[in-house]
């Protein structure tokens, strides 16, 4: 390719040409743009339009397009030419739709337009089009880490769609707990009767399947590389290793039970007859649809006492505080065993709360009908008295204190997920080891520490050998709004690893997971980003020279896409990368960018905005908006006819962790008058797409404060914003209010410098 | 206690759930009650029970036999059917509910000056005597079934409701001495009490 040539496209629909001067647009971008290639066009996005800009590309060797039209979220299909770069600048949205058409506010609705117009301009110029990743890898099989109902799960629908699988079960046997089960909660109609599991028909299926070869009594000891190229040890219990590459891979690690032994209040190792649900099912099994016999002496039971929530939803130390969801049905499901073989059983079920999540209403109905008594209770105690056990608990209806006795008592015990090692305790137990920087008293962390647990994925990545937990230990697998996805490109976690679930549940967590796996390893071979910001082809690289070995990008990185080499200069794996530019943002000497979005894209749009000296009484606003939330409600607002200010320049970024502190001085240096930055909900129930980089950004913001004293500035001058996509009626007012502050505290005494 | 109601004891022990399954109206709907509170929630004259709907299922379940069949919460149904209607799980409470009231008059074991109790055994006398309610023999047995004081001043009190109702003909001053009652009340008396061998003997009460 010879020389950059790019062209303007200014379009003339949807009002624009009614509310703006276009040919004063044409000749801002002719003279301040130096774009000598500038079209008109009454209706850009119809066919003759598109062909316009087309001819152009194709007849004029224009690799630079600019269209000055709608929002770059509007008209995504007719104006997506991939062939070029390819600038847009929002005359629509967020000119005309957001001002009164009057003839006082044509002024400055026409200077937003033409601003609008520099920026793109100005923009177009430092962009590249992508290129998509070189080093993509081309490895289209699946590993799927678990052999129970999620793993097998997985592993068949992947195998279904054509893909290889290798699954590895840490036992030697295929099937996990559901396999232990007498029988399963119905997943059909009527949704009466307990049923069998059907694990068995699901363990021949994965072994009579040629695309899954399973490793049994293996687990993974190395996982590295990137989806489409990563490389894994399997390691088998007699010390063979297998070293094999895969595209992607499903982490099906399941859950243990919880340890009854830490509930002796409800007699738990007190007497045999105290058993945890998983006992039971051993107890059915044996007795096979016959009497269920005591542990204890063998007589056939008679009465039996299920107490939910044994263990769990409870803050009391040791305990789970999270609800298992599947409990309740279990122990509706067990008490039928009892009813079905004998109606005369008593069985009743002591519960704070009944959760019967899918169709477990018409189960719990079904049981009622059967006999089975349900009893609102709390604080159980369970203790053996003459050869019986003794209930007492607190009846929550009648609001006394009861008693039931029973043969045989079961604990409803939650599910702990097998999400192997917190990788955050991890590193600061790391730090303190080598006598670093924590500041916690070293005895602190000691009590805190628990029993080592062997990792499941053994990732050689710089941030720790699994996945990130979210709360309570699960695999954080659900970042908003995506489950499955997890903060490890290509790695996705499904089943009770990543929150408690049933059979039912686990089965179509399963098949998301393999979707999400197999859509991991096509977009790889592409060389193009996964989800979110899925089919983009940019991808991050440094410029060595300038790097000065910080190592902010790699620590900061919330994919983990960074590792360091041995000089500890970052190694970018692009095909792990989510191209949210966090790294860009971090980077203190500006070394990091993407071919169509980098320092210079953004830094240049707001050094080239026409900027009115002190004396006008136009103040400029610079809003860097997240373009996953408050660029669409700003959107949405502007259809919605909602008006805000003239003296704000929009400017979207990827996200506001992408936000490098380079713009905020510069843009206070060119004479800006005040900043603010909309980015997502932060915080445990965040809702930004990258995670971590809304966070970051209101970190690294409230260290600006700094440089504003030092410039002798106030520090309303740069404000950080959560702005949610719903949020269309408060954007609007924000930038007014915010404007209106900016009026109180006077114009920046920078301007004209 | 009647010697029925020994009886029951000793036929279903402990398993009142049981009983009132066999014996109360509508009673094999009690199990099916999921707690939720709704038609205690709904009943007009909830706050006045002792013992709303949803609590009366829970002690039928524990087994608190003498409590439910004594109490007087199931009299204070009004029967205006908002616990149905609103009901999740779709037990016909209110006609459990006077089942239940129902049962425990069988047993002999209701509370005795209960007035609702009281008021029915008046109406159900005044009807099955002639197969029609006289309704003014019916209101005066009200008005003065606790005495002649009280009974001239309940009558006082709605005195302008009766004069009224004179004025417009919707109340006749000689039904008192000339009730026209069913063509041939002695078969009517027969048939009522047929059905009540047939209930007796259904339920397992000897009469």
């Amino acid at each position: 390719m010879s020389e950059n040539k790019t062209a303007v496209y200014v379009c003339k629909g949807c009002g624009i040409g009614d509310r703006l001067d276009t040919d004063q647009l044409a000749k801002v971008a002719e003279s301040e743009g130096k774009c000598s290639h500038v079209r008109q066009h009454d209706f850009l996005c119809n066919k003759d339009g598109v062909n316009t800009i087309r001819n152009d590309i194709d007849g004029e060797g224009v690799t630079h397009v600019v269209i000055a039209a709608c929002s770059r979220r509007a008209k995504t299909e007719a104006f997506g030419f991939d062939d070029v770069a390819l600038g847009r600048a929002n005359l629509r949205e967020g000119v005309i739709w957001v001002r009164p058409d009057t003839d006082e506010a044509r002024e400055t609705t026409q200077e937003m337009a033409d601003d609008y117009l520099r920026m793109a301009c100005a923009e177009i110029q430092y962009m590249k089009q992508p290129e998509a990743n070189q080093n993509a890898g081309t490895n289209k099989n699946i590993l799927v880490v678990g052999g129970g109902v999620s793993g097998m799960t997985a592993a068949t629908e992947a195998s279904k769609a054509g893909y290889g699988v290798l699954l590895v079960e840490k036992t030697g046997q295929l099937g996990g707990w559901a396999a232990k089960l007498h029988k399963r909660v119905p997943d059909r109609e009527p949704f009466a009767d307990p049923h069998d599991t059907g694990v068995s028909d699901l363990m021949k299926s994965v072994e009579l399947d040629k695309n899954i070869t399973v490793f049994l009594n293996s687990s993974v000891t190395r996982t590295s590389g990137a989806p489409g190229q990563f490389s894994i040890d399997i390691s088998a219990e007699s010390g063979e290793t297998v070293t094999d590459n895969v595209g992607s891979i499903i982490q099906a690690s399941g859950f243990s039970n919880y340890d009854a032994n830490q509930l002796p209040e409800l007699g738990y190792g007190n007497s045999p007859d105290v058993v945890d649900q998983a006992e039971l099912e051993q107890l059915a099994k044996q007795a096979t649809d016959g009497p269920i016999k005591r542990p204890s002496d063998g007589k056939e039971i008679e009465s039996v006492v299920f107490v939910q929530c044994a263990g769990q939803r409870s803050n009391k130390p040791g305990h789970l505080p999270y609800c298992s969801g599947h409990c309740c049905n279990t122990s509706i499901k067990q008490a039928m065993y009892f009813k079905d073989a004998n109606p005369d059983v008593d069985t009743v079920v002591i519960f704070d709360d009944l959760r019967t999540p899918g169709n477990g209403e018409d189960f719990y109905r079904s049981a009622q009908r059967k006999g089975v008594i349900f009893t609102k209770g709390k604080n159980q105690q369970v203790s053996p008295i003459n050869g019986q056990l003794e209930v007492k608990f607190h009846d929550m209806i009648l609001d006394e204190e009861a008693v039931a006795k029973a043969d045989l008592v079961v604990l409803a015990t939650g599910q702990v997920p097998n999400s192997g090692v917190d990788i955050e305790q991890a590193t600061t137990l790391d730090i303190e080891e080598e006598g670093g920087e924590s500041e916690a008293p070293a005895e602190a962390a000691t009590s805190d520490a628990q029993i080592p647990v062997d990792s499941i994925l053994n990732l050689t990545y710089r941030q720790g050998v699994d996945l990130p937990h979210l709360r309570h230990g699960f695999s954080d697998s659900h970042f908003i709004c995506f489950p499955y996805e997890t903060r490890r490109s290509g790695i996705y976690a499904c089943g009770p690893v990543r929150r408690p679930m049933d059979i039912a549940q686990t089965m179509e967590d399963a098949t998301g997971a393999a979707l999400k796996a197999i859509q991991a390893v096509e977009n790889a071979t592409l060389g193009r980003a996964a989800h979110p910001r899925s089919g983009d082809l940019s991808f991050p690289s440094f410029r060595r020279e300038g790097c000065t070995q910080c190592k902010r990008c790699t620590v900061e990185c919330p994919f983990g896409a960074i590792d360091e080499d041995e000089q500890r200069y970052p190694v970018f794996n692009e095909s792990r990368c989510r191209r949210c530019g966090t790294c860009m943002g971090a980077c203190p000497v500006r070394v990091i960018s993407f071919e169509n979005y980098s320092v210079d894209t953004i830094g240049q749009q707001i050094k080239n905005v026409d900027m009115p000296d002190e004396f006008d009484e136009k103040p400029r606003i610079l809003v860097l908006a997240c373009e996953n939330d408050a660029y669409p409600a700003l959107d949405m607002a502007a259809q919605q006819g909602l008006e805000y200010s003239a003296f704000v320049r929009v400017v979207p970024v990827r996200c506001l962790g992408s936000v490098n502190s380079i713009w905020v001085t510069d843009a206070l240096n060119s004479g800006y008058d005040g900043i603010m930055l909309m980015g997502c909900k932060k915080g445990d129930d965040y809702q930004c797409h990258f995670v971590r980089g809304s966070e970051l950004a209101h970190e690294r913001m409230s260290k600006i404060d700094d440089t504003l004293q030092q410039l002798q500035l106030e520090s309303e001058r740069v404000e950080t914003y959560e702005v949610e996509i719903t949020d269309i009626h408060r954007v609007p007012t924000l930038i007014n209010e915010y404007a209106a502050k900016i009026d109180e505290i006077g114009m920046n005494p920078f301007k004209g410098f | 206690m009647s010697d029925v109601n020994t009886a029951m004891v000793q036929k279903y022990r402990n398993d009142f759930l049981k009983e009132v399954e066999e014996n109360v109206e509508e009673g094999h709907w009690v199990k099916m009650c999921m707690q939720c509170g709704v038609c205690s929630g709904s009943c007009p004259f909830g706050p006045d029970w002792d013992h709303p709907p949803q609590e009366i299922f829970m002690m039928i379940r524990a087994g608190k036999r003498d409590e439910v069949l004594t109490t007087e919460s199931m009299w204070m149904c009004t029967s205006c059917y908002n616990c149905i209607v609103r009901c999740p799980r779709e037990l016909p409470i209110t006609h459990i509910m006077h089942g239940l009231a129902n049962y425990a008059h069988r047993l002999g074991i209701a509370p005795k000056m209960n007035p609702t109790r009281r008021f029915a055994k008046i109406f159900w006398n005044n009807i099955a005597k002639t197969g029609r309610v006289n309704e003014l023999a019916l209101s005066l047995k009200l008005y003065f079934m606790d005495g002649f004081m009280s009974g001239v001043k309940n009558a006082l009190a709605m005195a302008s409701v009766g004069i009224g109702m004179l004025k417009t003909k919707r109340l006749n001053p000689f039904a008192l001495i000339s009730h026209k009652g069913v063509k041939n009340p002695k078969e009517l008396h027969v048939l009522l009490k047929k059905a009540r061998e047939i209930e007796d003997r259904r339920k397992g009460i000897a009469s």
